[in-house]
Parts: structure tokens; sequence; C-alpha cells
């Protein structure tokens, strides 16, 4: 963890209530993608926890984050109306991340909503490491959908699907995945997936695939450190703290 | 050159900064940022007897200059405490700790109190007799003298180490409380704790918090704890230890001047993680700016 300042590049709207807003500064303490920062912003007491969607590492530690959110409060609007030169405190690289290295050959990453972000570097890391990766990102509706073209770039199988259908495959990511699980041969030959999503979407990966896996959470936090036990949750592996022992936890041990 | 050194009873601090339980955990995780050393103590995450999950989840909800929590005591219990938090915690931090304790029961506080009072890692036993986030967890011990004075003589008598108790800003009268305290034989008191508060999402038109209510904290209510701090002095003899809302070192100044012989930070380092650290580096400053020399001459200065 690092606390550190950064200054905003760019911050546009790339879908609906969706914005992408990227920062430079200190990237020196991240170790994993799914890590996240927590940003101090004027008027508000507690800062807000945004995952990293990408880091554009530079010389001497520095570097420029991608932070994709979505304005579902007085902290994401505020940000919303940032501008280019804005000057932000950030705590850097937050939680565990994605262990991109439990998975040997063959990823499944699935998204849904803003937790397609984080899945961003998961996949570039998974693909740097010679890994194929297949990219089921989920929406609600064709406004929603974002970064499509990005996963295709890092050259992973990308497949959107929308609850209303009115883009991609109609309804859920788990209907994705069970098209092609009885698709089957290399279309469903996975040894791990990587998903972060709404809770809802999350437990029905859960239960409709039995591939090992890792899920990363969302909770309300106070410091995003670890320090003052607001996010905890109970896992088979003991209490856990989503900010420092999560955000991801793999699958064996999520009690559901 | 200014003084910072203060002092609690016979314990003399480097300085008057004091990380609140509950926003500082084992002092782990920000003694990866900074060496804690330099704090005038530390007082460390609420125990209780047996260990505690805690509330459900959500527990944190934002407010206007401060932040509700309900974390309901989450603890890993006394004995775990002494058996593995301590023995880490020896290894990054130099001083004696304050040990938070609290309890369901008399007999509860008794436990941990007779327990953590055995390791010499451990100045003061802070009994906090003021959680507003759990069932009977210790409040309605902090709300009528009574009980207050029950409760300190009872964990006087098991420990042979300083007891402060942590008052509660959630009773008509806090003074009586102090007093209660003071006849139960405490060595001094901390105060204060939350204040009770609430927010409703506006959205599912429900409290933001599982456990609907919980306590708030942050610089909105440090005029509530100076003031508090200013009656509790005026009507016992103890020290104390000022907290509520402490986010700089002018609020420090203005906590001690109030009565508070060193003060406890809380909140603020939960959105800056080098609160305290920053703090007693601007502590020097500020002192030379309001002309004070020697921090421990301005306690009770107001009065």
């Amino acid at each position: 963890m690092e606390k550190t300042n950064f200054v905003i590049n760019s911050n546009k709207k790339i879908a609906s209530d969706v914005y992408e807003m990227k920062l430079s500064g200190s990237v020196k303490d991240f170790t994993a993608p799914g890590q996240f920062v927590n940003i101090a912003i004027e008027g508000l007491y507690l800062r807000r926890p945004i995952s990293v969607c990408n880091i554009e590492a530079k010389e001497n530690g520095q570097g420029e984050l991608t932070l994709i959110y979505k304005v579902v409060g007085k902290g994401t609007e505020k940000m919303s109306a940032m501008t280019e030169g804005t000057v932000l405190s950030l705590l850097t690289a937050l939680g565990n991340g994605f262990d991109t290295k439990r998975c040997e050959k063959s990823a499944l990453v699935v998204g849904g909503g803003v937790g397609v972000p984080p899945m961003y570097g998961v996949t570039k890391k998974l693909i740097e490491e010679g890994k194929k990766v297949t990219a089921v990102l989920g929406f609600n509706g064709a406004g929603d959908v974002f970064y499509e073209e990005e996963f295709k770039k890092l050259g992973a199988k990308t497949v959107v699907t929308t609850a209303d259908g009115s883009y991609g495959i109609k309804g859920f990511v788990t209907d994705a995945i069970k098209i092609m699980e009885t698709e089957g041969g290399e279309a469903y030959d996975f040894d791990e997936t990587f998903a972060c999503g709404p809770e809802p979407m999350l437990k029905a990966l859960y239960n409709a695939t039995d591939i090992t896996g890792q899920y990363s959470f969302e909770e309300r936090m106070g410091c995003g450190f670890g320090a003052c036990m607001g996010c905890s949750c109970k896992t088979k592996y003991g209490n856990k703290r989503i900010c420092k022992d999560g955000p991801v936890l793999v699958k064996e041990e999520i009690i559901w | 050159m200014v003084s910072l050194k203060t002092k609690l009873g016979d314990w003399e601090l480097d300085n008057p900064i004091i990380p609140a339980s509950g926003t500082f955990g084992f002092g782990y995780e920000f003694a990866e940022l900074y060496d804690i050393n330099m704090l005038g103590t530390f007082s460390f995450k609420g125990t209780t007897k047996e260990a505690r999950f805690g509330n459900d989840t959500p527990r944190i909800a934002e407010c206007t200059a401060g932040m509700i929590n309900s974390v309901g005591l989450q603890n890993p219990g006394v004995e775990a405490v002494m058996e593995k938090e301590l023995p880490k915690l020896a290894k990054v931090f130099n001083k004696k700790v304050i040990a938070n304790i609290s309890g369901f029961s008399e007999e509860e506080y008794v436990y941990c109190a007779e327990k953590i009072g055995k390791s010499d890692m451990v100045g003061i036993v802070e009994v906090n007799i003021s959680c507003p986030n759990v069932h009977n967890g210790g409040m309605s011990f902090g709300t009528s003298a009574e009980s207050a004075e029950k409760i300190t003589a009872a964990v006087k008598k098991v420990t042979d180490k300083t007891v402060y108790v942590k008052l509660s800003p959630n009773v008509t009268n806090i003074v009586e409380i102090a007093k209660g305290c003071e006849a139960g034989g405490a060595d001094g008191l901390s105060l204060i704790n939350t204040m009770m508060g609430m927010r409703i999402n506006l959205k599912t038109k429900k409290p933001v918090i599982a456990n609907k209510m919980g306590g708030f904290s942050g610089p909105a209510i440090f005029p509530v704890a100076v003031r508090m701090v200013y009656q509790v002095y005026e009507a016992v003899k103890l020290p104390i230890i000022g907290m509520g809302g402490v986010s700089s070192a002018e609020d420090v100044i203005e906590m001690m001047l109030a009565g508070a012989s060193a003060v406890q930070v809380g909140a603020e380092n939960l959105v800056n993680p080098y609160a305290c650290k920053d703090i007693i580096e601007a502590l020097p400053g500020a002192m030379e700016k309001y002309g004070i020399n020697n921090l421990y001459d301005i306690i009770g200065g107001a009065h």
C-alpha cells in the first residue's frame, strides 16, 4: 500500500453512467490484477474504493492507472465531474488480487457490469503468461456494454451477454457458459475461473460450474486496508476482511 | 525546543497521540507504513472473553464530516489476543499498550481484565462500558453511575494494572457516570466513545447499516467531545484521555486545553493511515504558533 497523489489524464463516459478515468502516479506497490485503490474525494469523509482496470507501468515505478466506475452515489458522481489535471490522493495496491498462476492453460474470465474492469487486467496478465482466455462479459442492456473491443484486442475470445437481449447473447453470463458447456471440447476446456460482478452473478456462476476459481467480492468499506473490520466476511478458512484478505476469495473457501 | 511529553498518572508518554481502539487493529497494518514507536502508545482492538465475528455487513455508512460503524466488537477473544496478537505486536512496538476490553456481563469484564492484566505489554486496561454496537454490549453498564461504579470496582479488584474506563456520550449526564467510575476506583477516564447514529438509503428506503444503528464518529463530533471532556475535567480528579473527531494538531491542543492529558485519534486513521504520524509531526509547529512550550502545562488550561 502506498498513499500517493495521482493526476487525472482523462475522464470520459464510455457507457450508460459508466466512466473511464486514467491517472498518472506511482504504481510501484501493485502486485496483482484485481487489486483496488481507495480515493479521497473532496467534501466526502470516507475514501471510495475502486478496482483497477489496467496499469501501464512506465519508468521508476511510475505509470498510468485506468479506473472504470459507475455513478451510483455522491462519490462517483463527484468523480464523474472531475477534469484533466485534477490531483487525487489515492491509497494504492489494496487487497490481494487474482493469482493468475493458478491457471495452467486456459481460463474462463467472467465479469458482470462494473465487475468487468478488473477482469481486463486479469485477462491481460493471463495472455501475457501465454494462457488462453475466454471472457464472458455480462451487462443489463446494449447501452451498458463497454470494453468488448478491448478484451478482443488482448486476444481473448470474448462473449457478451445482456439481460434484456438488446446485445449479444440474451440472458446472464451463466446462460452463455451453458452454451459453451453444451458445445463442449475446446469451447469448455478451462482449468480456472476468474470472476467479478454482483453477488447473485457470482453465486450463479459458483453453482453453474465445477471449475475451480477465484471470485472477487464487494463490500462497504471503512478504511480499505484492514484496520477497521468494516468489511469482514466468514469463509471456510475463517473470518476475512474483504479489503485486506480479499477482495478475491478462492472458490473452495466461499460459504454458499 | 518545545516538549510534547505528557503523563497518564505515572506513565510518561513521548507525546499525547494514541490511536483509538478499533481504528488501528493490533498495529501491524500501520507498522508497514511507518515506525509506530513514534506514537505515545496505542489502544488495541476491543477484546472480549469469547471470539466474536461481530455484526452483519454493511457495517459502515458515510456521513457529513464523519462515519457510522457497526462492527460489533469483532475480535479473536482474549486468549487468542494474548497468545497470537501480542507476541506479533511485540515485534513492531516496544512501548506498553492500552488493552481495550469489553463484556456482556460483569463476569466477562473481570475475566478479560484478569487475563490481559497479566501481560507485561499492557500499560493500561481500558474498560469499554460504552460500545453502542452490541445488544447489552457494555453500554448498559455505561449508562448509569451505579453500574459504572460496580464494573470499575470489580475490574480493579482483579488487576494491578492502571484502569481507565471508556465512557459513552449517549447518556443524559456524563459527569454522573464519570463520578461513578471515580468512586469505583478508576485510575483515569477515556471519553468519548461514538455517538449513536443512523443513515437511511433513499434508494432502498431502508437503513444503510445491517444493524440499523451504529456509532457515529469523525470531525463532526469533535465539539461534543470537547464539551464533555471539559465538563468531566471539572467534576473529577482523574486524568482524562480525550477523543472524538480529533483530526489535527490544533484539535489535540484544544482537547488538552479542555482537560485531556492525552488524546486518542480514531476515525481519522481510516481515511488517512498516516493521521497520527502527521499530527505528531505537526504538533511542534502548532504549539509554536500558539505560544506553547510544554504540552503538559496546557492540560485543563481552558478552565
